[in-house]
């Protein structure tokens, strides 16, 4: 299918509000105004946003601990994300979970994981809820290149596979694991051939190429309904380090240059512009929406008041 | 009153569960036609069918996370991890997801799901289907952890962990499911409140705190020693988390002599946990001898019979620590 000017535009802006939002809160990090740490997926943003952007509210995500793309592509709030990113009883998880756990059970996100490979088995779950509750959504889970060496990959997509559970597993395959390639932990380079040991149907795509991502994702929604699950690999590149205290000493800078020049939203913008969809000021114009919009999100975050120590204990049972 | 097992006792909560609510469903391996390895879910298959009681491949930690997942959706799972033991291969999903994920994110959600395993040794099955690890999981927040030592305990016990909106973590005790016990006739809807002890003796010369396999045990040590003229307090604890701390510290302060049995190591178990609260608090001042502790041996489940009777606390271990602090 093609795809309309609202859906680029939707795209466009999505990857460029992702974008900012690391960006800004790259530059939060070194004003020393952020606890902990954080892992960015800039470079990496057509595969969350164009994943998620042709879901429905009902279709639930599992996301990873680098998945602004896959939070913004599925409509959260950046209001909240940052205010969870900075800590405060505004945020996702009133600041109890920081970046890592954000979620969003009113859009369908069933929140992000500090575990490699730790929402597989949630996500599966999800999908047996869906299956056995007569619901005609799927429910997608994210995943690393480096959470397909975990044993919770082969249980779960074993499992959904004997169940026919409506699950989509998304790898992004950025090529590392925190600093350890690819080509030194497993002997494949095509991930997607694993799904043939499930008796599933695998496919490899272009990780930065957003349109194909989310025309891919609306027949794999369709095909996952009928048939059960099925594994996309989604190739793609992490530009930034693995979080904040990564010096990059296990690749080149030459790498990383060749990556940024594939960016998934300059290369988006580009055949916006050729297919004359949008002109250069239409598109300039959605970048400083995006821009206005992170800068409100900071303001947001920094006027939230801190969480108090008087509510620790909520949440930790449900009542 | 009618009798039953406790084996019994726990696939009669279950179904009785399944019948009043239709998003409740039960998975496992070898749960369905085989009906559990030690019986427990006999009978289920063939009235719920595979929709509703799963055989699942041997994959624990995928069990454990689908549960947690399918709980955050709508669904109540039970599952059985066949021994008590595999709870390791469980344990990511358990203490990492399950557990925290009403905290992490902010009270979204809500993970209303049992997991039922059998602990224990007992059974000559060695060192790694025998264990007692329930310290482990009582020291994750998140989870709430029930053991119990009765088939009416066991059944109103249940029923009370399928309904509660949190992971509960439900310990059987395997050489426990074939003894029998008055169980109110089914269709009398009774349960029992997480968190309440109950004192299965009353005494007034010394508390045994305990719980599980180690409760007829104790109580057979009470007996022995009221013959003997010492009136001796027997609280089974029943849900580990939340803990019944009134109750023990009620007790402690009336008999001012505490012994604490568990199967499980003595190291690191759970017995050190009541030990603290009860030393912690006002009574402390009316003790008259140090609290004590009588766990199993910090040994594994050997497999030779008269070795493995010896590593647990026995009728005549749990005697000598009684006369220990008389």
């Amino acid at each position: 299918m093609k795809l309309s000017k609202e859906q680029h535009k939707e795209l466009f802006y999505k990857m460029t509000l992702c974008r900012e939002f690391e960006e800004t809160a790259a530059k939060l990090f070194i004003a020393g105004k952020v606890h902990g740490t954080a892992h960015f997926c800039i470079g990496e943003e057509a595969t969350g946003v164009g994943v998620c952007s042709p879901l429905e509210v009902e279709d639930y995500i599992t996301q990873t601990h680098r998945g602004h793309n896959q939070g913004i592509g599925k409509n959260m709030d950046v209001n909240r994300m940052m205010a969870e990113f900075l800590g405060k009883q505004t945020g996702y998880c009133k600041g109890k979970g920081g970046c890592m756990h954000i979620a969003d059970f009113s859009v369908g996100s069933l929140g992000a994981n500090g575990v490699v490979a730790g929402g597989l088995p949630i996500a599966t779950g999800a999908a047996l809820s869906q299956q056995y509750l007569g619901k005609k959504n799927i429910t997608v889970c994210f995943f690393g290149d480096g959470a397909a060496n975990e044993g919770a990959f082969h249980e779960s997509l074993n499992l959904a596979s004997v169940w026919k559970l409506p699950v989509l597993f998304v790898c992004t395959n950025n090529l590392y694991g925190m600093s350890t390639h690819i080509n030194k932990s497993m002997n494949i380079e095509d991930i997607s051939v694993r799904a043939a040991s499930y008796g599933i149907k695998g496919i490899a795509l272009d990780g930065n190429d957003v349109v194909t991502i989310y025309q891919e994702t609306l027949k794999a929604k369709e095909y996952v309904l009928e048939h059960g699950p099925m594994l996309m690999v989604l190739n793609t590149y992490r530009w930034t380090g693995h979080s904040k205290s990564d010096a990059q000493l296990y690749r080149t800078k030459e790498e990383v240059n060749q990556w940024k020049e594939r960016c998934p939203i300059k290369r988006h913008r580009d055949l916006l512009i050729d297919q004359k969809l949008f002109t250069e000021e239409e598109l300039d114009e959605l970048k400083r929406e995006a821009v206005q919009k992170i800068k409100d999100a900071v303001a947001f975050a920094e006027n939230s008041p801190e969480p108090s120590i008087d509510d620790i204990f909520d949440d930790v049972y449900a009542l | 009153m009618r009798e039953i097992t406790y084996a019994q006792a726990i696939q009669e909560a279950m179904s009785e569960e399944m019948r009043r609510d239709q998003n409740i469903m039960f998975m496992g391996e070898d749960i369905g036609v085989y009906g559990g390895a030690f019986g427990v879910s006999r009978g289920m298959f063939e009235e719920f069918g595979d929709k509703r009681v799963r055989d699942t491949p041997i994959t624990e930690l995928a069990i454990t996370g689908c549960a947690a997942g399918a709980a955050m959706t709508g669904l109540r799972p039970i599952v059985e991890i066949m021994f008590s033991d595999f709870m390791t291969l469980a344990m990511e999903q358990l203490v990492n997801q399950a557990a925290k994920n009403r905290f992490q994110f902010g009270g979204q959600a809500a993970v209303p799901m049992v997991l039922r395993t059998p602990g224990g040794s007992g059974t000559g099955a060695a060192e790694q289907h025998s264990q007692s690890l329930e310290a482990w999981v009582c020291h994750v927040p998140g989870l709430k952890v029930v053991i119990p030592s009765t088939p009416y305990d066991a059944k109103g016990l249940l029923k009370a962990a399928i309904r509660d909106n949190n992971p509960v973590v439900f310990i059987e005790q395997k050489l426990l499911y074939r003894t029998k016990g008055e169980v109110p006739e089914p269709g009398d809807d009774y349960i029992i409140e997480l968190g309440k002890a109950d004192i299965k003796r009353e005494g007034s010369d010394l508390t045994i705190i305990t719980y599980g396999r180690m409760v007829p045990r104790a109580l057979e040590v009470a007996e022995a020693f009221s013959q003997k003229g010492t009136s001796i307090e027997v609280i089974d604890i029943r849900t580990l988390v939340p803990l019944d701390t009134e109750a023990l510290i009620s007790s402690a302060k009336k008999t001012g002599r505490v012994l604490i049995v568990h199967e499980a190591c003595q190291r690191g178990g759970y017995g050190g946990e009541i030990a603290g609260l009860i030393a912690d608090s006002e009574a402390f001042f009316y003790l008259d001898a140090p609290i004590k502790r009588l766990g199993g041996l910090d040994v594994p489940i050997p497999y030779n019979p008269n070795l493995e009777a010896q590593v647990v606390p026995t009728v005549e271990s749990i005697t000598k620590a009684v006369n220990e602090l008389l």
